[in-house]
Order: structure tokens, then sequence, then C-alpha cells
């Protein structure tokens, strides 16, 4: 009995990463096919960062650029903040869609079915993260529709858009964890609303946080969303924001290795955070 | 026992202090039909999620299609299918993708898969619709829908819990009639219900539940016995002389009765002494002055069943807006508290 119960298992051993990997590609396939059928919900979570880029440029930029280098147009400073804020706006859609997914009964469906485990989040999360790349892509449009230009190369660019993304995918997961633990759409909104947006502006997304009080300055040196939007900054601004004697910027080096190590870290917690009580759901 | 397809010995699983499973026993033979029937929070909806590898029991032992429901829950998956209490179906997708969706995920290869939901669309009168979105569908044709995504995989056993509450009378009679008609086909159903007229309609044998634990067990036919005799049923006239025609008469049985309050219909019980007790209750009301409707003595159905074997009704009658938040609370209360799976 357990000679023959040991050989099927090997025997299904190769087909199991195969058939994890189906199940997973099915179900994003599903979940993008939900953006194309709703096409309302990527439009508005794209018209929110466009109307961040037209408030900040139009309307705060004047006071902003006051406090900038004169070699160093708002917009420019301005667009890497957009970015980061972009990618990780967007990523709270997988906490809605999951929410959603356990107020319909879905998740009981998948879960009575012989499917991979894995595959609801993995399928979840990959299908979310080609929207923020949608996202992302539509913002460097409309950044450039507004005057931002970068002042370094080709593989600089490929970085802060592989940048962005992955900050954006590691996100998808924290929202992940969220959702399946709140359960409610309107929680799940109001949650990560919440605790996301003191993050992303308590940092230098928007402003130089040179201007800020000294404790807060203290959070916004520590706060990833600063490491992340300044190696942006360095990436597409070069010299212009290193050299500038008003910033105090890391090396180029370090502020890559950090981006990464925070990336990692938020995925490293987050997964098996989300993981765990996908399987007590 | 190879034709048992369903074997529960002493389930038990608590919430908290809640004992939602109590120690329940089941079998269900091969190609039959096991109608649990029990009112809201009676344990059958924690019941099938045991039963499909949602949920982990805390003691007792339940092996499907010759699975362990704990230890074999990887392989029982490919053997069962699964309709819950609301549509979980995408309606986002078509019809037909969200059953090619789940046989791609019961590891059907595409094209059989697709011929598959095809197939399903057909049988249940949905191909007209089968390029829609879910969301333009009706609540029937979604519960269909999510009937014949419970089939894709050729299951050997189906579990449907509450598969017509919400529906209209008619939607209710289409989906008996599939229903019926997978029954015919030889698959082994488990299906809950809160009302009497379903089980009775569709179940080989029904399972009385209430509050975690089987209380009585057997045909439609057993169960009325039980009851015995006949049931004296009465409608006074006016709704304020109720309570009033209550009190005289509901003693008259040997099990007391019911009383629907927004009816104004009183149920009793008589047991082999029908026609007597109803010359005892007309006079006893007649002296009262308290004017009759309609008075019948009828055979008793399964809700005079469950009457007599739990002392209240088993749907909740006059149930407004507050009944249905209390029990979707409590239904909201029970997900977070159920633990891994």
């Amino acid at each position: 009995m357990s000679a023959v119960t040991t050989q099927e298992a090997t025997a299904r051993e190769p087909s199991r990463l195969a058939g994890a990997i189906a199940d997973g590609w099915v179900l994003t396939k599903r979940n993008l096919l939900t953006y194309v059928r709703k096409p309302d919900l990527l439009v508005f979570s794209t018209i929110q960062p466009v109307m961040f880029v037209l408030l900040f440029v139009y309307v705060f930029g004047g006071a902003v650029e006051a406090s900038l280098p004169t070699t160093i147009p708002y917009v420019d400073f301005l667009m890497p903040g957009i970015f980061v804020q972009t990618a990780i706006f967007s990523a709270l859609q997988t906490g809605v869609g999951l929410a959603e997914d356990l107020s319909k009964g879905l998740i009981d469906r998948f879960k009575s079915l012989p499917m991979a485990r894995s595959a609801v989040l993995a399928g979840r999360t990959a299908a979310d993260t080609v929207a923020i790349v949608f996202q992302v892509v539509l913002m460097f449009i409309v950044a450039w529709l507004v005057g931002f230009r970068f002042h370094e190369g080709v593989l600089e660019f490929l970085l802060a858009f592989v940048g962005a993304v992955s900050v954006g995918y590691a996100f998808t997961w924290v929202a992940a964890f969220a959702g399946l633990s709140l359960k409610s759409v309107e929680a799940v909104q109001a949650a990560t609303f919440t605790i996301v947006f003191p993050v992303v502006f308590a940092s230098s997304a928007f402003v130089p946080a040179e201007t800020f009080p000294s404790w807060l300055q203290g959070w916004a040196s520590i706060n990833p969303v600063t490491i992340w939007v300044d190696t942006f900054r360095v990436l597409t601004l070069g010299e212009l924001y290193t050299e500038a004697s008003e910033f105090d910027v890391r090396s180029l080096g370090t502020l890559l290795w950090m981006s990464a190590a925070w990336v990692v870290g938020i995925v490293a917690v987050s997964v098996p955070l989300a993981i765990r009580v996908y399987r007590r759901t | 026992m190879a034709d048992r397809m369903i074997e529960v010995e002493g389930l038990r699983r608590s919430f908290g202090e809640v004992h939602a499973l109590d120690g329940v026993d089941l079998d269900v033979t091969q190609g039959t039909v096991l109608g649990l029937l029990g009112p809201n929070g009676a344990g059958k909806t924690t019941a099938v999620r045991i039963l499909t590898t949602l949920l982990h029991p805390d003691g007792g032992r339940a092996v499907v299609a010759g699975y362990d429901v704990v230890r074999d829950a990887a392989d029982l998956r490919r053997v069962i299918g699964l309709a819950g209490q609301y549509a979980a179906v995408d309606e986002n997708l078509t019809g037909l993708e969200n059953l090619e969706m789940v046989g791609r995920l019961y590891h059907i290869p595409t094209a059989e898969a697709r011929r598959r939901a095809e197939a399903v669309l057909e049988r249940f009168e949905l191909s007209h619709a089968a390029d829609r979105t879910a969301k333009t569908y009706s609540g029937g044709m979604r519960r269909r829908l999510d009937l014949g995504a419970s089939l894709v995989g050729r299951p050997k056993v189906l579990f449907l819990d509450e598969p017509t509450t919400g529906l209209d009378p008619r939607s209710r009679l289409e989906l008996w009639d599939v229903i019926r008609e997978l029954v015919h086909d030889g698959t082994t159903l488990l299906l809950t219900t809160q009302y009497m007229e379903e089980a009775d309609r569709l179940a080989d044998d029904i399972a009385v539940i209430d509050s975690g634990k089987v209380i009585a067990r057997g045909t439609a036919d057993d169960l009325k016995l039980r009851v015995g005799g006949e049931v004296l049923a009465l409608r006074v006239t006016d709704r304020a002389r109720v309570p009033a025609a209550a009190g005289s008469v509901l003693g008259l049985g040997p099990g007391g009765g019911k009383v629907d309050n927004t009816t104004g219909e009183l149920t009793i019980p008589v047991g082999p002494d029908g026609p007597r007790l109803l010359t005892e209750a007309v006079r006893r009301l007649d002296a009262e002055g308290i004017e009759l409707a309609d008075i019948s003595l009828r055979r008793p159905t399964l809700d005079d069943v469950f009457l007599s074997l739990t002392g209240h009704a088993a749907e909740e009658t006059g149930g407004g807006e507050g009944d249905g938040q209390v029990a979707a609370k409590r239904r909201s209360r029970k997900r977070r508290e159920e633990g891994s799976a």
C-alpha cells in the first residue's frame, strides 16, 4: 500500500509544478479578462494619478519650484514620485479583487477544486502587475506631455521602469494580505488607502523632504518611498540631482541596493502572510 | 460497505462557544440523494464545508468516495463538485468562459474542457447566453450556471448547499427539474435545504439537523409517519384573535402546535384522533366567538414533522429584512472564525 502511494507521489511530482503554473495562468487570464470587460476599473484608477500630475505641476508646482535648484524643473523632480505612487496605488486593487472573490463565494469554489493552492494568489498578483505595467507606461506618456524629460540613458530608463513595477508587485502582496484579512471591499479600500497615503506623502515624492520639520525628515529619510523615489531621480536626472547642494542624496549604488532590499523585504514578509490567511479563509 | 459514497462518524466542529456540529453521523449510498434539512444555523453549511475539504473538523471522521476529507483532501477534490449558497460565478466572464475556467482547473485539456462546457450549457438551457457575461444573467440563470460549474469535472459526489435559496418559485421549479435529472444519471448528491418541500421532492433520504445534531433520519414518508395520523389546520378570520384561538386549541393535540401570526394559521398534530379533536376545536372556538376562515384535517407535511421533532418551525416565518441581516451576520462571523482548511 505504502509502496503504491510513494510511486504515485513520485509520478505526480514533476507535473505538480507544471500544474501549478497552468492553474496560475488560467487565473491570470481570468483576472486580465476582468480588466478588459470592466475598463472603468483601469480608467478611473488611471485618472487619479493624472489628476495628481496636473494638480502638482500646475497648482503646487510654482510654489515648490522655489525650493528646487534652478537646473531642475519641478515636473522632472515630481514624476519619479508619481511613478512610485501610481505603482503602489494601482497595486491596492489586488486587495479589492480578492475581497470581491471572497464575498461572491468564488474563493470557496476554487478551494474545492483540485487546483494548486498557490494559483489564486499567484494569478491575481500577476494580472494586477500587468495592470501596473499598463498604468506606469500611461503615466510616462502623460509625463512626457506635461514636459517631463529624461536626462540619462536608456539603461537607466529601463531600470527605473522595472523598479517601479517591482515596487507595485511587492504591494500587490501587501494588498492581498489586507484583502483576505479584512474580507469586505469597503474595509479593504479604506484600510489600504489610510495606511498607504501617509507613507507615500510623508516622503520626498512630491516636495523636497528638506522642507519638512526635522522630526518628519527623520521618518522621510528611512521611508522606503523616499528611497525608491530618490533612486528614480538619480536614474532620470543624474548629476542634476546628485550634485545639487539642496539635496542630501545617497550614491546610486547604495540607493539601488536599499531599493531592492526594501522590495525583497516586503515580498518576503507579505507573501507568507497572504498565503497563511488564504489557507485559513 | 463499497457502495457508501459518504460516511460520516461523530463529526464535530465548534466556532468559539458555538458547537456548529456536535457529533454528526451520516451515510449516503451511491446514486442516492440525502437531504440535510434544518433551519439557518443548524450546521448544514459547516457539514458541507467539511465534506468538501474547505474546513477541518475538530473531531470525528468523514470519508467521501473512499477519501478521508482531511488526509486525502487533494485526491478528494478531484471527484467532488460543490455549488455553494451564493452563485459562485465570475460575472465578468461569459457563461462559456466560466465553465471552461473550472474545467481547466480540474486539469481537463483545453479542447475537452470547451466541449464539456458547451455540453453543460446545452443541458442547462444556457446555450443562447453562452457568450454573454454572467453579469447579464437572471438569478435563476446564474444558479444554473453555478450548478453547471460544479458538474464540469463529472464529480462522483455532488454537494449543493441551499441551491434554491433566494430564487423565485418558477426558477426554483426549473432548478428542481435539473437536479432530478442529474440524480437520474446516477450522481450521488448531498443537498442541504431549509425548505421541506425541496427535501420532499428531491431527497431519497432525509436527515433532520438542528443545533449541530441529527435529530431524525429516514425517508420523507418515514418521517411523516412519525408525526402519526393527521394534522389539524385552521385559519382565524380576525388576525387580532389569533392569540386567543391559540390559547384555546393548541393544547388539544399530544404535542402542541404552530402559530403563524402573519397568515393567522394554526397547525396542530392530532395523532389518530383527528375527527374528534376537530369537532372539539370548533366547539371551543365557537364558544369564544372566534370566527374561522378555514379548517381542515390533512396528512402531515415535512414542516409538521420538523415542528414535532424540534418544537420550532424550520423556515423562519414572517422573516423580513431583519432576519436576513441576522443570518448574514451569523454567516460572516462564522467565516471569520472558521479556521484552516
